[in-house]
């Protein structure tokens, strides 16, 4: 227990996330399992049940300190775990132990204790240890663990361990489980890749090269690709194995949860790649209809109703347990549009193909999608003999998305980068004037240049300092960005009422004076052309 | 006397604690004719006072900071020492154990004795002399940490914090975010008491008033001027512990160093959040003021009859007190600067 807290303690307190993979490396190799394994899972999120109750732990506090000195010391602090941490009252008579139990034996302890048995553990626990420990045991055992480090760089962690892709991780971590064991034996050499062919797990997708339109549209034929719309939803993997189903974001992520609509609707056995989009009144809808189904735990019936989600198919890895990923892209389309056609539960639908000669067909299609406001972001153009590989591969798909839309905005507040930027004014806040000539924030974005630039920048904002707020510095609205942007949408978070679509800065406008700055007025115009274009679209 | 009469004499003006008879304010935050100052950090020591009182450290440390103007008169009283403030008020100073020269005011008129502890704490400092208990009827407390979250560890088990980092992480040069004016003094003797034995190296912002501890007989060892060593030697700190102000950490004065991991030494840096907030890799808890339990302890101690409390977390320190069947009440002073500690 005593290294679990000093390894929280270390990630918790390095900002660089190659630091933070050395620190997690070392803790790994030197600490036995079960111990390790448990660790992990508690970093990663994938413990499955709490140790204890947020309630039992509050209860205590109640009955040992002041409810009034509680709450402003919460207040201060600004959550419970660390208050407690902190402010714990040792019992009168404490049981005291010489050393704390490891990891395994906590885990163990409170799984099989009763109700009254796991208030006495948690007591004798926290009695015994200092702050740093008894934070890491709360937040451990509520499952509440932030640390700044996500699965994805826990699974790049072990890659590393092992010396190999990490797609060889993500490929058995969803059929893993705590502690882990099968795994660290693989690593340490002990035994073979734990063996997942019979569970449902994720395969790690393709992903398309933006398009370089010197070089890659002249060898661009309607008789060597073909071209998809790409839409503006979010990419899944659809896996089935008839009897289980799940759904995984492109980064792994099981979220069949939020979309059991669509996963009770699979019956066929394979893998299919995708988009998820939902449709309201059976049309497609936009990224912001999307948005209020993305990260519901359990969606209720009605949201499921008004919002159903529906799947553009654009691949299939695998089908009755055959591995389709060596055949040719339109060889796989074959199998997929059979699947779709066989499986008609309205859910899926296949992707179609544009028909085009030229590459200035190809444009044509790309100006009908930047007419979508938003709904359609460009095109996937794919080589018709392409195999399905994971990653990047060079030549095989392309994403050509249509141009952004560019604002000139007000800087407003500018706040430190993290890492190598830390002593940089690198992250901004920038804002659009309303019809009272009063300045509102729209946005915020990350320094998207050369470091000279930055550097002149930075410059910029030291001297053109106004008041201060915690780490955020408010400067002089004299300094214009051109601000790219996906999308727009209404947004109750900001002042402007308003939010974009990653916003990037395009270019620092030095020249322009910030009166001659955007009005708000021109963003709510995009949104309300984008809502007119979403009702007239639909497919 | 009652204590009553204590509240006639010992009132809250617009520019901070006031003892009416003797027509002097403590630790005022304006300029004012006479000042009695408990110790010399910048929220406590403004400038241009006509007149100072306070100990031959503070009035010393005052001058190495320009606060005090050539036409300022100033009465240097060592602890312990009796002096006549006119009008039947007697004043003399009592070690805090905050800083170097820090003071506790005792004021005794009409045979009533008020305290003003100006800012305190009661874990062991090698460079300053320990806070020493005066009874009194009013005691007048800081509540800075007011609050049972705040406990602060043993200044050695942070700096072997420390000393363990530079043991694991050699390659890197380890800056530490300090004030000024008695953290920085105190994290480097405690260090040497913990057997580092590398010269430190110091942002020019501490050079002044680490000689002036010195002066006083403070022996920190070896230290060098940042600016002393050429910007192309980074190599020279590799290993070694930077001092800096906290504000320059991350800021474009730590650009020189090669891989520096970066911690602030602060009573603050128990709260998780704010040490992050600071983008401290590293949270040396550093209090060189008076803990939850300490300040409950210490107004206990001194049993006075009445707590006033000057300024921090002053309603979870009033109500406690109240608990314990002692008076208690705010000041509500302003102008006292929290980010220096």
């Amino acid at each position: 227990m005593e290294r679990f807290s000093d390894l929280l303690d270390d990630l918790y307190f390095t900002n660089s996330n190659l630091a933070k993979e050395t620190i997690l490396t070392n803790y790994l190799r030197e600490t036995p399992d079960p111990n390790r394994g448990w660790a992990l899972a508690a970093i990663a999120g994938t413990l499955s049940f709490d140790l204890f109750k947020r309630n039992v732990i509050k209860t205590l506090m109640m009955e040992r300190m002041d409810p009034f000195l509680f709450d402003m010391s919460r207040d201060y602090v600004g959550e419970m775990s660390e208050t407690v941490a902190l402010a714990w009252p040792q019992s009168e008579n404490p049981v005291r132990l010489n050393r704390l139990p490891d990891l395994e034996t906590v885990i163990t302890e409170f799984k099989s204790r009763n109700k009254a048995g796991i208030r006495d553990y948690l007591i004798t626990l926290l009695d015994n240890m200092t702050p740093a420990q008894r934070w890491a045991l709360l937040k451990l055992g509520t499952r509440g663990l932030r640390i700044g480090m996500s699965a994805r760089s826990v699974k790049l962690t072990l890659a590393k361990m092992k010396d190999v892709d990490v797609n060889v991780i993500e490929q058995i971590w969803h059929g893993l489980e705590p502690p882990y064991t099968d795994l660290f034996a693989w690593i340490d050499g002990r035994a073979e890749l734990p063996d997942m062919s019979n569970i449902v797990t994720f395969s790690p997708v393709m992903l398309a090269h933006p398009i370089d339109e010197e070089k890659d549209l002249p060898r661009i034929t309607g008789q060597s690709h073909i071209a998809e719309w790409k839409w503006d939803g979010i990419r899944v993997q659809i896996s089935s194995k008839g009897e289980e189903t799940k759904i995984f974001s492109r980064k792994g992520d099981d979220i069949s949860g939020s979309f059991p609509d669509l996963a009770q609707a699979v019956d066929f056995n394979g893998i299919i790649d995708g988009e998820l989009l939902v449709k309201p009144d059976g049309k497609i809808g936009s990224f912001n209809d999307l948005q209020q189904r993305l990260n519901k735990k359990k969606p209720a019936k009605a949201l499921m109703a008004r919002l159903p989600a529906h799947v553009i198919a654009y691949d299939i890895l695998e089908w009755e347990g055959e591995t389709l990923r060596n055949l040719q892209l339109m060889d796989r389309r074959n199998v997929l549009a059979d699947t779709v056609k066989a499986h008609q539960h309205g859910r899926f639908e296949l992707s179609e193909t544009l028909d085009f000669k030229t590459t200035e067909d190809l444009k044509e299609f790309r100006e009908t999608a930047a007419k979508t406001g938003g709904l359609i972001e460009g095109l996937m153009i794919k080589d018709k003999s392409s195999t399905y590989l994971s990653g990047r591969p060079k030549h095989a798909w392309y994403k050509w998305k249509r141009d952004p839309f560019l604002l000139d905005a007000v800087l407003m507040y500018a706040q430190r980068g993290t890492g190598k930027r830390s002593s940089y004014y690198s992250d901004y806040t920038f804002g659009l004037w309303n019809e009272e000539g009063a300045l509102l924030p729209i946005g915020k974005a990350y320094f998207g240049f050369t470091d000279e630039e930055l550097k002149k920048l930075d410059n910029w904002i030291r001297s053109h300092k106004l008041a201060r707020y915690g780490p955020v510095q408010e400067v002089e609205k004299e300094l214009v960005f051109e601000v790219a942007f996906d999308t727009a949408q209404e947004s109750k978070r900001h002042k402007s009422g308003y939010a974009l679509r990653f916003p990037r800065i395009h270019r620092i406008r030095w020249d322009k004076p910030a009166a001659e700055a955007d009005k708000i007025s021109s963003v709510a115009k995009l949104v309300e052309d984008q809502a007119a274009r979403v009702r007239d679209a639909g497919t | 006397m009652t204590n009553a009469s204590a509240e006639e004499w010992m009132q809250v003006r617009e520019a901070g604690l006031y003892c009416v008879p003797a027509n002097v304010y403590i630790d005022p935050h304006d300029a004012v004719e006479r000042a009695v100052i408990t110790h010399g950090h910048a929220d406590h020591a403004r400038s241009g006072h006509g007149e100072i009182f306070a100990t031959p450290e503070t009035t010393a440390i005052m001058h190495t900071r320009y606060y005090i103007k050539d036409e300022t008169k100033e009465t240097a009283l060592k602890y312990g020492q009796r002096h006549d403030l006119g009008n039947g008020v007697t004043l003399w100073f009592a070690s805090a154990g905050h800083i170097l020269g820090s003071a506790q005011a005792v004021f005794e008129y009409q045979g009533t004795r008020v305290v003003a502890a100006g800012d305190y704490k009661r874990h062991p400092d090698p460079t300053c002399a320990p806070f020493e208990v005066v009874p009194c009827d009013i005691f007048i407390t800081e509540a800075t940490f007011a609050l049972p979250v705040f406990q602060h560890p043993p200044l050695e088990i942070e700096v072997e914090k420390l000393m363990r980092s530079m043991r694991a992480l050699p390659e890197r040069t380890h800056i530490v975010g300090v004030y000024a004016l008695g953290k920085c003094q105190r994290v480097m003797k405690t260090l040497r008491l913990a057997g580092y034995e590398e010269p430190f190296y110091l942002h020019g912002a501490l050079k002044k008033l680490t000689q002036l501890y010195e002066s006083y007989g403070q022996d920190f060892g070896e230290w060098i001027m940042v600016s002393d060593i050429s910007r192309a030697d980074k190599h020279v700190f590799q290993g070694k512990i930077v001092l800096c102000p906290p504000a320059q950490i991350n800021d474009r004065w730590s650009r020189r160093f090669a891989d520096p991991l970066t911690t602030v030494a602060s009573g603050w840096m128990q709260i998780r959040a704010r040490a992050r907030q600071k983008r401290a890799e590293m949270a040396l808890v550093v209090s060189d003021h008076a803990d939850w339990g300490d300040l409950i302890r210490t107004c206990e101690e001194t049993k006075a009859a009445d707590i006033w409390i000057t300024h921090g977390r002053v309603e979870a320190l009033e109500y406690e007190l109240k608990k314990r069947g002692i008076r208690a009440k705010a000041l509500n002073l302003i102008g006292r600067d929290e980010s220096v500690e």
